[in-house]
């Protein structure tokens, strides 16, 4: 016998600690940055490492795995460029000088 | 329906087969053992299909069962003092995530020193967290309670954890005869388990990351309305199972005679038997006095109290718990409804299971009554001492 | 089996946006179980830096059905879920994801309780090295000689080694991982999930803030800690461990790391780094931990 519960509204006030996994539960991470990854596309040869290596999953496909960066949410962490095995991934000031 | 001679542990062990409880978790403790003793028995025998996780604490234990309860799954657990205690983290976190479990408590003492018998601290010290907390006199009603805290969890309007207290050895070890409903008649009465969420990867619910103080603030107040709604559904509960089986208790509070009494005693536990005992000697002798027996502390009964005892010339309650530094819980919850509307009395008495005989209720009763009467109130709250202490001379006497 | 970055679908593995500071191993390697395990996989996480991971409600920051719960009781709840999908007839991988302390310590009762039940869970401590997310107080799982706020002059302790507690248990899998390595921990992971039992994962998780070094440098130092010796990569399936790929280089001479080059990188490590003579005590304990591995090893695979 299947023991699995039916879900019902509650019938009350409802409030409780029930979450959804979604983007930007603390806003817009991207914000946080003081450097950003720039990615040179002539010598990018697809390996996908910074793509494995991202913690947050801002390194992102495109059809052809030409890898590009979701810069609402990078953190600027650097990890993509310390793994890049042919350097193709710079990590370059949010503020330039004097700014 | 089947008359079978049950200890109280026994009762609440086929209540929860009947209810078809499919996970259980618990953690031994004297003198709840035999409940979980009787399950294992039951499954590995084939009578109860469930799954049974033996567990290596008391936290673990209700910790597993909040997991089958957000897994949908219907949960049960018991325990009693000490593990009572060790669990009470996740007491709270089980009120607050808004899941159904069912928990069976054997009331008793707590120390130090060690002691196994009964009294109700490690109930009363729960009021806080939220969850639902009734407490039989009988076997037969800790059998019948127990099948109703199924059906109060699991209603949408409540959604709040339930437990059942049943006193240490006096309930848990002691024979009596109980009516046990049959499978189909339960399966008819008590529905399908309903839960306002569940924890899948069909759902991709996630439970209990960080909140805003206002959010956090208004989840209190959702459990509170939860707690309030829950007085009615309780009432209503009662009354259908009666209909159904036979038998009802009264709902939050049994009134035993108080209607027409101008004095009662309040209590709760099976001590309430020896009061009833007590209460037609005292109307023997004179004295008009009834009997309010708390069935639920929380959510505590304050309209019905209000609504019975508010005209009455006095009103003594017996407490079996200390709140150290104060006065007895059950007093206290007594007059948070009651102050100013009338003369109350506390009674300390029966704490780690001192035994408290009918005499000692028509004694405490007559006393108070001389002393209301006499127009002098005071002694509010009375440590009545075991018999071997009553004589001897203390320094300070509460 | 390896396979191919290239033929990962291209979804979102990660849940960007979330509360990790940059860098974060934790949030690296909750990709790689998404990867490993996809959607059928429901996390306990008791207190810890995830719990804060995942940010505020109504949104989650991290992407998994997630049951969060008190410190010590992890193990437990994921035992009764697991017993309440079973019931059901469903077949769902319960994972815990707890932290060093709430797995060597405050939740070491519910883990060994779980294990000596063979509850059929998957149990990933994440093990950064101390109690980062109440801001970097040593745990058991400290290393000797490493800064935290309660070990001013450097932990005196060593690391307690819950993997051979855990082989000890007796339980069909324990394997040892680093975030540095995600193809190996991805491999271990699918390992893990194609058996029934009480599965345990030690994922090292260099932590920037609490180890004191660069963010950029976490998958690195992941890597040179397996690359000296010091963390030993293994697998314990069915009875037989077996030292893993990556690990096996520190036995080749040519390939070899002297432990300074981990060591130095790290901030917690500073005095430590200054004391010759206990640079040469670690040296000798990453040998002896390495011959105690190797006897495993030759015993359990009853080679000559």
């Amino acid at each position: 016998m299947v023991s699995e519960a039916v879900i019902e509204e509650p019938k009350t006030y409802w409030k409780a600690p029930i979450s959804h996994p979604d983007f930007g539960s603390v806003g817009k991470t991207g914000l946080w940055r003081t450097e950003r990854p720039v990615i040179d596309e002539e010598k990018c040869t697809k390996c996908l490492l910074c793509w494995l290596y991202c913690p947050e999953d801002t390194i992102l496909r495109r059809e052809d795995d030409m890898v590009f960066v979701d810069y609402d949410y990078c953190k600027g962490c650097g990890i993509c460029a310390a793994v890049c095995p042919v350097n193709a991934i710079t990590m370059v000031p949010e503020l330039k000088e004097g700014e | 329906m089947v008359m079978k001679t049950l200890t109280g542990n026994f009762a609440v062990a086929e209540a929860v087969r009947l209810a078809r409880a499919k996970v259980i978790a618990a953690y031994p403790i004297t003198p709840q053992t035999t409940i979980v003793e009787r399950l294992s028995e039951m499954i590995e025998k084939g009578e109860l299909e469930a799954k049974m996780v033996r567990v290596e604490s008391e936290h673990s234990a209700l910790a597993a069962t909040l997991g089958a309860a957000a897994a949908g799954s219907r949960a049960f657990t018991a325990t009693a003092s000490h593990g009572l205690l060790y669990m009470h983290e996740v007491l709270w976190w089980t009120a607050s995530s808004r899941l159904p479990v069912v928990m069976a408590v054997a009331a008793r003492a707590i120390g130090a020193p060690w002691n196994i018998h009964v009294d109700h601290n490690d109930i009363m010290d729960q009021r806080d967290t939220g969850w639902i907390i009734g407490i039989a006199q009988e076997n037969q009603e800790v059998l019948d309670m127990t099948i109703q805290a199924f059906r109060i969890s699991e209603d949408p309007y409540i959604y709040l954890p339930v437990m059942i207290a049943l006193d240490g050895f006096i309930l848990t070890h002691t024979v009596a005869p109980v009516e046990v409903p049959d499978q189909k008649e339960i399966d008819e009465w008590l529905p399908p388990r309903r839960q306002a969420y569940i924890v899948s990867p069909e759902t991709n619910v996630v439970m209990g990351n960080l909140t805003s103080d206002d959010d956090y603030y208004m989840m209190r107040y959702s459990i509170q309305v939860a707690q309030e709604v829950a007085k009615k559904i309780i009432e209503e509960v009662d009354l259908s199972y009666g209909k159904s089986f036979g038998r009802s208790y009264g709902g939050l509070v049994e009134c035993y005679k108080c209607d027409d009494a101008d004095y009662v005693m309040l209590l709760m536990g099976s001590w309430a038997g020896d009061a009833k005992e007590a209460l037609n000697v005292l109307r023997e002798k004179g004295i008009n006095v009834g009997l309010a027996r708390i069935r639920f502390i929380r959510p505590w009964p304050s309209e019905v109290l209000k609504e019975k005892l508010k005209n009455k010339k006095g009103i003594i309650v017996f407490d079996r718990s200390i709140s150290f530094g104060n006065v007895g819980q059950l007093f206290m919850e007594t007059a948070s409804t009651l102050y100013g509307m009338t003369n109350m009395r506390g009674v300390i008495a029966g704490l780690g299971g001192v035994d408290v005989k009918p005499e000692d209720f028509v004694g405490e009763v007559t006393a108070f009554v001389d002393d209301i009467e006499r127009g002098e109130v005071y002694d509010t709250i009375k440590w009545l001492l075991p018999p071997k202490y009553r004589n001897h001379k203390l320094e300070v006497t509460l | 089996m390896p396979v191919r970055l290239s033929d990962f679908p291209r979804i979102r593995y990660g849940m960007p946006g979330n509360a990790a500071c940059p860098g974060c191993p934790e949030a690296m390697g909750l990709r790689y179980v998404k990867m490993a395990l996809g959607d059928n996989a429901v996390l306990v996480i008791p207190a810890g830096c995830s719990s804060v991971i995942q940010g505020y409600e109504p949104k989650s920051g991290i992407n998994f059905p997630i049951m969060n719960i008190v410190f010590a009781s992890a193990a437990s709840l994921a035992s009764g879920m697991k017993a309440a999908f079973e019931s059901q007839g469903k077949d769902v991988n319960v994972v815990v994801w707890a932290g060093d302390g709430g797995t060597g310590d405050i939740g070491f009762q519910a883990l060994s309780g779980a294990a000596e039940r063979n509850d059929d869970i998957i149990y990933i401590c994440v093990d950064n090295e101390a109690y980062m997310n109440t801001g970097i107080q040593r745990s058991s799982l400290t290393p000797a000689g490493a800064w935290t706020t309660t070990t001013w002059t450097g932990k005196k302790e060593y690391k307690k080694n819950l993997p051979m507690i855990m082989i000890a248990h007796d339980i069909p899998y324990v394997a040892t991982a680093s975030v540095g390595y995600p193809q190996d921990f991805i491999d271990k992971l699918r390992n893990a999930s194609a058996i029934r039992g009480f599965k345990y994962i030690h994922l090292l998780a260099p932590c920037p803030v609490g180890w004191k070094f660069d963010p950029r440098y976490t998958a690195k130092i992941g890597q040179l800690a397996v690359q000296t010796g010091l963390w030993p990569l293994f697998e314990y399936m069915n009875g037989k461990l077996k030292i893993s790929p990556f690990s096996r280089l520190y036995r080749r001479p040519e390939k070899k790391v002297p432990i300074m080059e981990y060591i130095k990188l790290q901030g917690r490590f500073a005095s430590l780094a200054k004391d010759p003579e206990k640079i040469k005590v670690l040296e000798k304990e990453i040998e002896r931990q390495w011959e105690w591995i190797e006897i495993l090893e030759k015993a359990t695979n009853n080679k000559k």
